[in-house]
């Protein structure tokens, strides 16, 4: 059997995934064709003053039986997300959490002010997730969320606000375990 | 466990990712609903969804985004690890039809001693259309490291 390299990792040990300090986290950015930096209707220099405000951090305990309802929820068998029996011969010594098992542990979302009025439809545009850290039962995350991003474009149907949301997963060591950026769609 | 495990060697760009076919059902939107907390009605609530013009009930596009996530899992197997993962949402699917989820090797490098491999991946329906595009990073295990 060949070695780990960089990815050994005894059971119950970090991952130790190097973070350059030189190059600060910059995730895949999501692009949206027909974006131009003209005149906004409502991401205006007033609106984007927004970018930066947090939630209300909550932290919350991870449930081995959490871990396994989402697992059956999404029909991922894989033992490592399942079964503690097995996932204890594993690298991380007991079951982890998928990786969308984040979403499960939602934080306030900072409310978003545009004068858009009432009638708005919302999308979901999509997530980018970096994992630095495994979630195990019994961790307790801190979750915050905070505003990373408000931008407009020309759509078919008008102005189109894309307001990007940056969530943070940090574990009870203070360990980033994962951050999700996702980004909502306002048209 | 003993699943088969892939190394950074065994890879070159254009590989295929083996596919992954799901079978979503309304009752697996309910589940997906309780254990996500995602409650919105157009998940499960049909004359909701309709009166929201929408066709009938459709997939939460966070279960398609769990998914891809188990695509990437799968193939980094358990002495992988999945580093980045990215899902755009850009069509809708329904309950009761299959999807499944693809993908190839894009990109393979050494980067801080860490072994990656760039993936784009996607989820399509039956048309073949590919209704959520994403792309993901997995470290994985070398053949080739010292020791």
């Amino acid at each position: 059997m060949g070695e780990l390299g960089s990815c050994e990792n005894r059971a119950g040990r970090a991952l130790k995934i190097n973070r350059s300090p030189a190059r600060p986290v910059r995730l895949a950015a999501t692009t949206y064709a027909g974006y131009k930096n003209m005149a906004n209707k409502y991401v205006t220099d007033e609106a984007r003053k927004q970018i930066g405000k947090a939630g209300e951090p909550r932290t919350v305990e991870v449930e081995r039986g959490a871990i396994r309802r989402f697992a059956e929820a999404i029909g991922d068998p894989n033992p490592i997300f399942n079964s503690d029996r097995e996932a204890r011969q594993g690298r991380f010594g007991g079951m982890i959490a998928p990786p969308t098992f984040c979403r499960s542990l939602a934080a306030a979302i900072p409310d978003v002010k545009l004068e858009m009025g009432e009638s708005f439809r919302g999308l979901d545009g999509g997530s980018d997730w970096e994992y630095f850290e495994p979630i195990r039962a019994g961790d307790r995350i801190t979750v915050q969320t905070k505003i990373a991003d408000l931008r407009e474009s020309a759509g078919k149907l008008g102005p189109m606000v894309f307001i990007t949301t940056e969530t943070s997963y940090t574990n009870q060591f203070g360990q980033v375990c994962a951050i999700q950026r996702a980004t909502a769609i306002r048209y | 466990m003993t699943r088969k495990q892939i190394y950074f060697e065994d890879l070159e760009p254009g590989a295929e990712i083996a596919p992954l076919e799901k079978h979503p059902t309304t009752q697996q939107l309910v589940k997906y609903a309780g254990a996500s907390g995602d409650f919105y009605q157009i998940h499960y609530d049909k004359d909701f969804a309709l009166k929201n013009h929408l066709p009938g009930v459709i997939l939460h596009g966070a279960l398609k985004n769990a998914f891809l996530g188990q695509l990437m899992t799968d193939f980094a197997g358990d002495r992988g690890w999945l580093r980045k993962l990215s899902v755009q949402y850009r069509g809708m699917d329904q309950p009761g039809t299959p999807v499944v989820c693809k993908g190839r090797v894009v990109k393979k490098y050494v980067e801080q001693g860490h072994h990656l491999v760039d993936c784009e991946i996607w989820l399509e329906n039956a048309k073949g259309e590919k209704t959520t595009p994403g792309s993901a990073t997995v470290m994985l295990p070398s053949r080739g490291a010292a020791g």
